[in-house]
């Protein structure tokens, strides 16, 4: 017989593109700050240049110095952190529901045909349109708003998860029936870990959504927050508050959403796409 | 011992069509068997309802003394693809059909396993990073591990250029030296059969019976160059009416 038990060398392993991967990933790439730097530049520029006025755009350093000033008074902790918790504690709560009922919509047919048209309908409610309706129903306190940021994080949650659950591979789960394996079985050993990259993209665009309903929740009847800081400066003129609570905004968005994707990254490992050898 | 593997007047139809028209095979232990025959002709089919994954059919599949009808511990499958889970390393793959994961006695299992594939060196890598070949190999490590009495193969080697297929078709021998597990192979590959084969059953085009089944003789290892393994080859060829290239048949 030629080589029936050859051992095969670790060459023949196909671990260069990841070693690859790790080695660039050594020293933080320059790359994503060129676009923020350019924005800046024509911020700034385009004020001195005078095409806008600096009412209409204040120059980032005016903005820089309004959020100092809100700072100093203590409002802006105030704002981030009120903000914060609304966007983590609706998250939890919108994520962790859409969690439960995706698992079960997903493994059973007569639940989703139970479920999906209404959920469906439920989906297309614009996000204004909640506001009215959880002010009447919850108070003027935290529970509409954290109840909103729970709506708009458990949809994309939901989706997702159902799509993942419903597009494994048939011929993976044929694998776990050669082996005798039933219902529960299947589901969490095959099942539930190949649906992880769709509850994954859900978990990361669910926490967008709940950035954006955040927001909107603060435009009603909310004392501090930073979607409240906007529509108050916006009253007030104050343009430079307003851009100050826009970019902290996309700042603390940013960061949660660098959060979830390092933990994708390390749950996904696994997984064979473009995105681990995209040159 | 009652024979491993007995099917009895399988018939099987899609819709209106008669896919199986009555198969009889009995297969002993620790006996190859290929099963070859023209493309539709219900080949993996048939592997299909011997491994349980359709239940829809007439007739009776027995292993060992007992009637089957579904997924059986005592039957193993190989499937064409590796169907590795992707998420699991390559130990945990090959353990996942057994009872006590955890246990020692599932790990040494697992070891031994993967040292009968020649895989030893790769227990902790993940699927993404095996190649094809060896990706196959670790499947059939899975298949094997639980010490299956039956294992089926269904076009295992097909996707793999010549070379590789070569090799693993002797990692298949091998193994089965070690198991000795009674062995249904479904290949297109008529090379693939009379090297690995004890007896070759071909299958006639649809609805297909069985229409005949060849005996290979030499005894292993047996040497690739064999002439009577090339002369049962165009006994093959020539059941299979596929003496002359199409082309030829054309002008």
């Amino acid at each position: 017989m030629i080589g029936a038990s050859r051992p095969v060398t670790a060459g023949e392993l196909a671990l260069p593109r990841a070693t690859a991967v790790r080695a660039r990933r050594r020293w933080p790439s320059p790359l994503p700050w060129i676009l923020p730097t350019v924005i800046l530049a024509l911020w700034q520029g385009s004020v001195t240049l005078g095409i806008f006025q600096a009412y209409q755009l204040p120059p980032p350093l005016y903005v820089l110095d309004a959020a100092a000033g809100l700072w100093r008074r203590g409002l802006l902790q105030q704002d981030v952190i009120a903000t914060v918790v609304r966007v983590f504690t609706g998250y939890a709560i919108g994520a962790s529901l859409a969690v439960a009922l995706g698992t079960i919509t997903g493994l059973s047919r007569r639940v989703d045909e139970a479920v999906e048209p209404t959920l469906q309908a439920l989906r297309t409610v614009p996000t204004l349109a909640w506001g009215p309706l959880l002010l009447l129903w919850l108070g003027i306190d935290e529970p509409p708003k954290v109840t909103l940021v729970a709506i708009g994080a458990f949809f994309p949650v939901y989706v997702n998860l159902v799509a993942g659950i419903t597009n494994v591979d048939r011929k993976l789960v044929e694998v776990a029936r050669v082996y005798d394996l039933h219902g529960a079985e299947i589901a969490r050993r095959v099942i539930l870990p190949a649906s992880l990259p769709g509850l994954l993209t859900g978990l990361r665009l669910g926490l967008s959504q709940a950035w954006l309903f955040v927001v909107v929740a603060e435009l009603f009847g909310a004392s501090r927050g930073l979607g409240f800081r906007l529509t108050d400066s916006q009253n007030l003129s104050r343009v430079d508050l307003m851009l100050a609570a826009l970019v902290i905004l996309a700042i603390l968005g940013k960061i949660s959403d660098t959060v979830v994707r390092a933990i994708e990254g390390r749950v996904l490992r696994w997984r064979d796409t473009f995105e681990a050898a995209r040159p | 011992m009652s024979t491993p593997l007995r099917l009895a007047g399988i018939r099987k139809r899609y819709d209106d069509t008669v896919v199986l028209a009555g198969i009889d095979l009995e297969v002993a232990a620790s006996e190859i068997v290929a099963i070859v025959g023209p493309s539709g002709c219900g080949k993996s089919t048939l592997l299909r309802l011997a491994a349980g994954l359709d239940t829809d059919y007439d007739g009776h599949i027995s292993v060992g003394d007992r009637e089957v009808r579904g997924p059986d511990r005592a039957v193993g499958v190989v499937f064409q693809e590796p169907r590795l889970f992707p998420w699991l390393s390559l130990a945990d793959n090959v353990a996942f059909g057994l009872g006590d994961r955890q246990s020692p006695r599932a790990s040494d299992l697992v070891r031994e396993t993967l040292a009968v594939v020649g895989l030893s060196d790769f227990a902790g890598a993940l699927p993404k990073q095996l190649s094809g070949g060896m990706a196959q190999r670790a499947a059939l490590a899975r298949a094997l591990v639980t010490e299956p009495q039956v294992l089926l193969l269904d076009e295992p080697f097909s996707a793999l250029d010549a070379f590789t297929r070569m090799r693993l078709q002797d990692h298949l021998l091998t193994a089965w030296a070690r198991y000795r597990p009674t062995l249904l192979l479904v290949t297109h590959d008529l090379d693939e059969a009379v090297y690995l084969a004890d007896r070759v059953v071909l299958l006639c085009d649809r609805p297909s019976r069985v229409q005949d089944i060849l005996r290979v003789a030499p005894a292993r290892p047996r040497d690739r160059r064999d002439p009577s393994l090339l002369g049962l080859r165009v006994a093959l060829l020539e059941a299979l009416h596929l003496e002359r290239s199409m082309v030829d048949a054309s002008v």
